[in-house]
């Protein structure tokens, strides 16, 4: 089984991922900021990411960053989940080792289209 | 609605654009020509089955059959069909075409242009193998309201993260408000034209490629066998045929044939050599 970490501030949120993932037949774990999505890495790096941008403590992209350095934070496939719409930040998150980029709302076809786009499913 | 008028807009539909509605569909039939009804300041169906008796110069006809297509679509549908032609029949026909430098593609079906403009992204990204070479897309559809849509380049944000890579989405999209607009540099690679599949294609000319997806799932079998041998008739010899997910023409067709390994992709059928008894 896939494992996905989802890294989002609002618990509802993680919720509703959590659950569109668990149908697409992932272990889900989660992180309300982008410290704890480090912590959860270092102990146990997922297959993909499904990361929001804005968040207190650490942001997804500083996040991001600092995943791309780890050792073996080449693997995970990162896929953006956030409003941030517009294309200046889509570039930044591609240019910082993004996979594919999802702007909110979002659904599950969108979820389940976009990880089968980078080869999740 | 009276059965005799919900008979008389279904024959309509049918006789002129091939969509089968069966005897359930009331409730589909309401929800899509409520709006005909409003704008043609009509009250109920009844007056709109009323009126396209007497509708003379067909505006009111060509409303009611537009406002019955359904015109869902997505870029890369499916994605496997692009994925194979990018990789297979885009190289077989760079070897091919190499002396006339030309391909030519119809998209016979093409609703608010996902599928045209899919196919002109692949062959941008094409680059320089393709530099020198005349493209020709040509993309129809019945509907005069999607082929509005489709020339305008616009979509909302749910539909340009149905299928399209983001990667394609910066490259080659640009914001417009909620909105966002493919190039210009991909719009003016096809062509779009109102186009009836009921009628035989003339003067469009022949096709290395066709994607004739999703429209054949609303006919009738004789219908499609028509079309397909439509379709065969522009198709030059080595051509392609793109069928959608559930159709095929096994069994309804023998104009084509499914080329192996490539689910949802078809050939002509070369006429099977009667094999002569020696001695
Ligand atoms: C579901 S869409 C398919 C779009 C695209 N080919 C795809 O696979 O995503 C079907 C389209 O067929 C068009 N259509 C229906 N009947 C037609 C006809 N008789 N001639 C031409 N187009 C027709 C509709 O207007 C609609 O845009």
């Amino acid at each position: 089984m896939k494992t996905c970490l989802v890294v989002d501030d609002s618990r509802v949120i993680r919720m509703v991922a959590r659950k569109i993932l668990e149908e697409l037949d992932f272990s889900v774990c989660e992180a309300a900021d982008g410290q704890k999505a480090v912590d959860s890495c270092q102990e146990n790096m997922p297959d993909a990411v499904l990361l929001d941008w804005n968040m207190p403590i650490m942001s997804g992209i500083d996040f991001l960053r600092a995943l791309r350095k780890m050792d073996g934070g080449d693997a995970p496939v990162v896929v953006f989940c956030t409003t941030e719409n517009d294309i200046n930040h889509i570039r930044e998150a591609i240019a910082t080792g993004a996979n594919e980029y999802i702007m909110k709302p979002f659904d599950s076809e969108i979820i389940q289209s976009k990880f089968s786009q980078v080869g999740l499913l | 609605m009276t059965p005799e008028n919900y008979r008389h807009i279904c024959d309509l539909v049918k006789r002129e654009s091939g969509l089968v509605l069966s005897e359930d569909k009331g409730y589909l039939l309401e929800s899509r020509l409520m709006p005909v009804a409003r704008k043609w300041q009509l009250a109920d169906l009844d007056a709109v089955a009323a009126a396209l008796r007497k509708d003379q110069n067909g505006g009111m006809t060509r409303d009611v059959v537009d406002a019955m297509t359904t015109n869902e679509s997505f870029f890369f549908r499916d994605n496997k069909p692009f994925d194979q032609f990018r990789d297979v029949v885009l190289p077989k026909l760079l070897e091919l075409s190499a002396g006339k430098r030309q391909i030519r593609i119809w998209s016979a079906a093409c609703s608010n242009g996902q599928e045209p403009y899919s196919l002109a992204m692949i062959l941008k990204e094409a680059g320089a193998k393709l530099a020198g070479w005349k493209i020709d897309i040509i993309a129809t559809d019945l509907s005069r309201e999607v082929l509005a849509r489709a020339k305008s380049g616009l979509y909302s944000q749910f539909e340009v993260q149905r299928g399209l890579p983001v990667t394609l989405l910066v490259k080659y999209f640009k914001q417009e408000g909620e909105r966002w607009q493919i190039d210009a540099s991909i719009r003016s690679m096809v062509q779009f034209k109102e186009f009836n599949l009921l009628q035989p294609p003339r003067g469009f000319g022949v096709f290395d490629v066709v994607f004739c997806r999703n429209v054949l799932i609303y006919f009738e079998a004789q219908m499609k066998a028509q079309i397909l041998g439509n379709v065969a008739d522009v198709l030059a010899p080595h051509g392609v045929l793109y069928l959608g997910g559930a159709e095929t023409v096994i069994g309804v067709s023998d104009r084509f044939a499914p080329m192996p390994n490539n689910r949802g992709v078809y050939e002509l059928n070369r006429q099977p050599v009667k094999a002569v008894a020696v001695g």
